[in-house]
Formats: structure tokens, C-alpha cells, sequence
């Protein structure tokens, strides 16, 4: 028998590629991503023409209005300033000036004595820090297309009091983002980035969780009707590291997200938690893949979306990935689906691919179901009004992922947010009862 | 005044095949500060009865009436029949995830005090109070809406809703099943509480004799195929409890 060695594939970013539908290839080149015909897998439940202006990749694209809400003060982080001459690469002790560019802001936030930093991020540097390599066109164009990224550096043994805000808003042009943040050892900080206005906006965002690090990270997609939003969000976390990511879409006519995990070594845990609304015409696509490619990780994903209206349409894909030497890992997602009105439709398609049988758990859940009749006649047989009663039933279903986040004025945002959703619906619904009683 | 007077009703259920009447002509009076109990078989249509009055979307009413004190809830919406002073004491309490019994009893006060939120200095304590007359910790408050309650927990919680928000006439179906002797007791306990304010009304639905030991009927009524065919007192129950529901049955078919 000829002992053949059979030398794995590896993506630009030196990881194994596994031949299958499930693993998706990285590459920064932008040529290396062929626009979709719509046929591919990773495509079919996308409307192309709808998402045609972000995979039609563009060069020197600007960013979104960046900025960092300093307890209500905003500081700009759109461009970064030269170096001011008062202020010639400040380092303090402790701090590692090397990775940073001269213009990049240090900040030493509450909780710390070592400054955090926010600063621009370049192709070249991007590459050198060792992040993952964009996973489709649309990340792609964003990774190799922005004028001027942006890199937020928490350092080592640094441990933020509050979160870091970071407020995105689109200015009604087409805007591109690349952006790295980093979490050095054993740091923890809740990091928050809020998108709002009109943008067509292709995003390109890598996270590093080093050692024992401790991140929640909260991406809140709160855009204007019209607003078409595409990418990656990739995370790394390091041995020992907790990753908790909780992802919001409400607003906009187009979300495609592509949210993928690895780690870099045992024992990280990665919770992803995503809390979707999508109202009439609205695309939502939550596409993650987790990549169990280290033993004794772990992974619980946990999404839930709420449909009303004609023509809304979200897609929840959760891709799993066991690899051969993962051993020991535990991993479980689960997707839930509410519809509250004909004419919305739920697409979820849980996929585990398992390549040991040597772990410790590996399921997945998905349901979609109409709107509970039972409970709704349960609450109003207590004199709740039907509006009333829907709301609760609505904030229940989704309290389970909401009192996860952690984040106070995340959690009361969002309980607005979807009170705001479910009374538009009924005073629409409302409209439309009118009108037909006039028509009659 | 607690008056809910039901004449000549009859309800269609859906069901996968089409439409099918369970009840077949219901009359009956619980006049203010009365208990009734009605006692059937399984399938005679008891619970339908509940539903039809409460409102559920299954069950259509295609003649008759029910009034409470004047007004017709037949053509009320169900929270709107609830507002009129009726209450559903469920034998399938629903779950719904991710409200709190505290949210949802709040909700409930507001809604039925026209809007006017009860006063946070005394509800929470009246809700511990209620909750505690039932043999529930004040940590049930926190919990989601029947979602994990025991068979019994989802009993209780109901007669401390009936305690809470007092209604006018509680009609309460099959409150006793699935409960243990103790446990039936309490619930007693609860109705006879709310019955002794002297100017309620009960409707008890119930399969079994057990619990009208601790909760005195002033009326009994035998029910069978969709409508009432016997009517008595206390001394019904009893010869139901000895002779069972078979002559009654046959002598309806
Ligand atoms: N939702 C339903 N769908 C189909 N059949 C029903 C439904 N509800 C009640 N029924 C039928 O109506 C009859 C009476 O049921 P029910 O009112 O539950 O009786 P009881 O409470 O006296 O046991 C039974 O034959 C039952 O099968
Ligand atoms: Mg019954």
C-alpha cells in the first residue's frame, strides 16, 4: 500500500480548509470571492439585486460617521488626525506602542492604568496582526476597499468599568468599514457598536480575544428603512478566553451578516446570542459558522427573530464545524422563529458537521411557529387588551435572550424597540381594518 | 350584584372535520352570592361551556345568550367579557414564556382598573399575601407564567388571580384535578374566601365530588351531552358520588 501524505489546504490565514459546503473559504484577495450568481449555497436565500451595490467592490470607499460615545460626548474616530505636536506618541508604561500608528488616540478609560486605543487600521497592518481573512465578496471589498480603517486596542490585564459605545451612522452614500479590535490577555471590556442612518454599508470587523480575555461585544443594526448592510463579523478567542456576542438587527431594507468563530487554543467559550425583528419587506440573514477547531471549546448560539408584515423574510443559517482534533468540545444552537402575520417567512437551517466522535455534546434546535392563539386568549381572558397581551407574549419570547446581555442600556433599548415594532404593526393593522369598514 | 344568566346557548367547536355542536341548549341562573357546581361526564361538554362564556376563539356561539348583570357577553371580546367582571379559572392553565407572574398580574390589575396602574407602595404586598394564602413562595412571582409549574402550582395560581383581581362571577373549571387532598383544601380555602364577600358568584365545573366537601354547592346540576338534565342540591352530588353519572347518560341518549 503506497504511504501517501496528504498535505492539508490552508487559507491565507494558514487554516485548514475542510472540502465542504459548510466551511467557507477565507482570502483577503478580493478576486479570490467571485460575485454570486445567486446558485451558490451560501447565496440562494439572498436577493442579489438588493444586496448588488455591496458586492460590486469599489476602491477608496469612506467609513461610516464613526463615533465614540465618551458618556455622551462624541469623539469623532472617523479620521485620525496627525500626531499633535504636544502629544508626540505618548506611551506609558506598560503600553505597547509598536502595533499603533503614530495617530492613533490612547485613552486611559475608567477601570485602568493602561491606555486603550483607538486608532486607524491599515491593509498592511491588519494583515500583521494575524486576523481572519475576509469570508466573502462582500467583506472582501470592505477589508481591501476602506480609505481608513479602524482599530480598538484594549490591553492587556485592562478591565473596563463601562462599555465602549461606539456610535455608526450612515450619511446616505455608500461606506465601507475595516475594522480590528483586540483584546489583550486576561483584559475584559463590553464593546458596543450602534448602527444607524442610511448607508449601503460593507463591513469588514475582526476580533482577537487573547488569552483569558472577556469580551461582550453588541452589534445593534437600528438603520433607517432603505439601509443595506453586509459582511463579516469574525471573532478569535484565545485559550481560556469568554467571547459573548449578542447581535440586534431592527432596521434597514438589507442585514446579511456573516458571523463566524474560531479559537486559538483550549478552553475558549463563545456564547452568541442574536435578537432579530424584521418588518414587512425586510431581508435579516444571520449566517454563523463556528469553527470547533481547538479541544475542550465550547459554543452556545442562541438566536430568536419575530416576523410581521408582507414580503419580511430572515434567514438563519448555523453552520457547526467539529474538527478531528477537537475533542472534548460542547456545542449547542438553537434558532426560534416567531411569525406574527401572513405574508413573513422564516428561513432557519441548523448543519453540524461532526469529524470526532471523542466530545462532550453537539445538538441543535430550530422551530418556527405562528403566533400562540392559546396564550393570547389566556391573557385577555384576564382583561389584557389584545395589543397588550401581544406585546407580552412578544417580550417574553425574546426576554430569554434579553436578560443575557448584561448591559443595562442595551436591554432597555431593545425592550423599546420592540414595543415600537409591535405598535406600529397594530396601528397599521388598525389603518387597515378602517379603510376596509370605508370600503365596505 | 353577580348575576350571569345563561339561556338557550348553543356552541359549535372546530374541529378538523368542520364545525360540530357540543352545546345543545344550556340554561342556567347563578344569582348573586350563589355557588353552583355542574358535574358531568368527561365529554359532556363542561368545558366548553367555560370557554364559550370566557370567549375562546374556538368555540362559536350560534344561539342564545349569557348576560352578567344586564350585559350581553356573547358579543363582547374575550378581554372586554373579563372586563364586565368574568373570570376563567382554567383546567389548562397556558404557558407563556418570559412574563413574570408579577408583569402579568399587573398587567392584568391595570387593564381591569381601567388603566390606572395599582399603587406600588401596596400591590406588590397584597400580591406576597395572595400568593401566600395558597401555599406559594413569594419567588413565584418571578417566575414565568405557568411555564414549569406543577399541575397543582398552575391550580393555585389560578385561585390567587381570582383573589387578586376579584371578579364579579368565577367560573371555574375542573380546579380540583390533578390536585392532591391538600392541595385541594387550599384551593377550597381560596373559593370560599372569595364566595364569602357575599356578593360574588361561583360556577364550579368539576368531575368529582372531592373538592364540593370543602366548598359547599347551594345548587348542583348534572350535565350530559351539551346540556343540563338534572338539577338539585347538595344531595345530588352525593347520590352522583354513589351512583355515578350511567343513568343519567343512558337516560339522555
Ligand atoms: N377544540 C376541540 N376540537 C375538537 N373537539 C373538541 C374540542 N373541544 C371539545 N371538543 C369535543 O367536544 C366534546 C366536549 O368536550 P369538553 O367540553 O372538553 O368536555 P368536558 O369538559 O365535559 O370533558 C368532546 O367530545 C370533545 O372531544
Ligand atoms: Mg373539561
Amino acid at each position: 500500500m503506497p504511504n501517501e501524505i496528504t498535505l492539508p489546504v490552508l487559507d491565507s490565514s494558514g487554516v485548514e480548509v475542510v472540502e465542504s459546503h459548510l466551511h467557507p473559504k477565507a482570502s483577503y484577495a478580493l478576486d479570490d470571492h467571485l460575485a454570486p450568481t445567486g446558485k451558490e449555497e451560501v447565496w440562494r436565500f439572498t436577493p442579489l439585486s438588493r444586496i448588488a451595490s455591496l458586492l460590486d467592490a469599489k476602491s477608496a470607499v469612506g467609513p461610516l460617521k464613526w463615533a465614540w460615545d465618551n458618556d455622551g460626548d462624541l469623539v469623532d474616530l472617523t479620521e485620525f488626525p496627525d500626531a499633535p505636536p504636544d502629544e508626540p506618541s505618548s506611551c506609558h508604561a506598560g503600553d505597547s506602542p509598536s502595533r499603533h500608528s503614530a495617530r492613533s488616540r490612547r485613552i486611559h478609560l475608567a477601570g485602568t492604568t493602561t491606555a486603550t486605543t483607538f486608532g486607524p487600521l491599515t491593509i498592511a497592518d491588519a494583515k500583521a496582526l494575524g486576523t481572519q481573512a475576509p469570508f466573502d465578496r462582500v467583506a472582501a471589498a470592505a477589508f481591501n476597499g476602506a480609505t481608513e480603517g479602524l482599530s480598538i486596542d484594549v490591553p492587556a490585564g485592562a478591565v473596563l468599568d463601562a462599555p465602549i459605545v461606539i456610535k455608526a451612522v450612515g450619511e446616505n452614500k455608500p461606506a465601507y468599514g475595516r475594522t480590528h479590535i483586540s483584546l489583550g490577555a486576561a483584559a475584559s471590556a463590553t464593546i458596543v457598536f450602534d448602527y444607524s442612518g442610511l448607508a449601503d454599508y460593507a463591513e469588514y470587523l475582526d476580533v482577537t480575544l487573547a488569552a483569558g480575555a472577556k469580551l461582550a461585544f453588541v452589534s445593534i443594526q437600528d438603520w433607517q428603512a432603505g439601509a443595506v448592510h453586509g459582511g463579516q463579523h469574525s471573532f478569535e478567542v484565545g485559550p481560556g478566553a469568554e467571547l459573548k456576542s449578542v447581535t440586534v438587527t431592527l432596521g434597514g431594507d438589507l442585514v446579511r451578516l456573516m458571523e463566524t468563530v474560531r479559537y486559538a487554543g483550549e478552553g475558549g467559550h463563545a456564547e452568541m446570542f442574536g435578537v432579530y425583528f424584521a418588518d414587512a419587506g425586510q431581508h435579516q440573514e444571520h449566517r454563523l459558522f463556528i469553527d470547533q477547531n481547538q479541544p475542550k471549546t465550547v459554543s452556545r448560539v442562541d438566536y430568536r427573530g419575530a416576523l410581521q408584515g408582507d414580503g419580511a423574510h430572515t434567514v438563519w443559517v448555523g453552520d457547526v464545524l467539529i474538527r478531528r482534533n477537537a475533542h472534548g468540545i460542547d456545542s449547542y444552537e438553537a434558532n426560534k422563529n416567531l411569525i406574527l402575520t401572513d405574508g413573513a417567512r422564516a428561513d432557519s437551517v441548523p448543519n453540524l458537521e461532526i469529524e470526532t466522535g471523542n466530545i462532550v455534546g453537539a445538538g441543535h434546535s430550530s422551530t418556527t411557529g405562528r403566533f400562540d392563539e392559546e396564550q393570547l386568549f389566556y391573557l385577555m381572558s384576564r382583561g389584557i387588551s389584545e395589543l397588550e397581551a401581544r406585546r407580552l407574549v412578544v417580550q417574553g419570547f425574546f426576554f430569554d435572550i434579553i436578560r443575557r446581555i448584561g448591559v443595562p442600556q442595551v436591554e432597555e433599548h431593545l425592550q423599546d424597540a420592540v414595543n415600537a415594532e409591535l405598535t406600529r404593526a397594530a396601528e397599521a393593522e388598525a389603518r387597515t381594518n378602517t379603510n376596509e369598514q370605508r370600503s365596505v | 350584584m353577580a348575576d350571569l344568566l345563561i339561556s338557550g346557548l348553543h356552541v359549535e367547536v372546530e374541529t378538523e372535520t368542520g364545525p360540530k355542536e357540543i352545546l345543545k341548549g344550556v340554561d342556567l341562573a347563578v344569582h348573586t352570592g350563589e355557588i353552583h357546581a355542574i358535574m358531568g361526564p368527561n365529554g359532556s361538554g363542561k368545558s366548553t361551556l367555560a370557554y364559550a362564556l370566557a370567549g375562546h376563539p374556538k368555540y362559536h356561539i350560534t344561539a342564545g345568550s349569557a348576560k352578567l348583570d344586564g350585559v350581553e357577553l356573547t358579543e363582547l371580546k374575550v378581554d372586554e367579557r373579563a372586563k364586565a367582571g368574568l373570570f376563567l379559572g382554567m383546567q389548562y392553565p397556558v404557558e407563556v414564556p418570559g412574563v413574570s407572574v408579577a408583569n402579568f398580574l399587573r398587567t392584568a390589575k391595570t387593564a381591569l382598573d381601567g388603566g390606572v396602574a395599582p399603587k406600588v407602595r401596596t400591590w406588590p404586598k397584597e400580591v406576597n399575601a395572595a400568593l401566600a394564602r395558597l401555599d406559594l413562595e413569594a419567588a413565584f412571582a418571578s417566575r414565568s407564567v405557568n411555564d414549569g409549574f406543577s399541575g397543582g402550582e398552575k391550580k393555585r395560581h389560578e385561585i390567587a388571580q381570582l383573589e387578586l383581581l376579584n371578579p364579579k362571577v368565577a367560573v371555574l373549571d375542573e380546579i380540583d384535578s390533578g390536585l392532591d387532598i391538600d392541595a385541594v383544601k387550599v384551593v377550597a380555602e381560596g373559593i370560599n374566601r372569595y364566595a364569602a364577600q357575599g356578593d360574588r358568584g361561583v360556577l364550579l365545573i368539576t368531575h368529582y365530588t372531592r373538592i364540593l366537601r370543602y366548598t359547599t354547592p347551594d345548587f348542583v346540576h348534572v350535565f350530559v351531552d351539551g346540556r343540563v338534565v338534572e338539577e338539585g342540591g347538595t344531595e345530588l352530588a352525593e347520590r352522583l358520588e354513589v351512583e355515578g353519572y350511567e343513568k343519567f347518560v343512558k337516560a339522555a341518549a
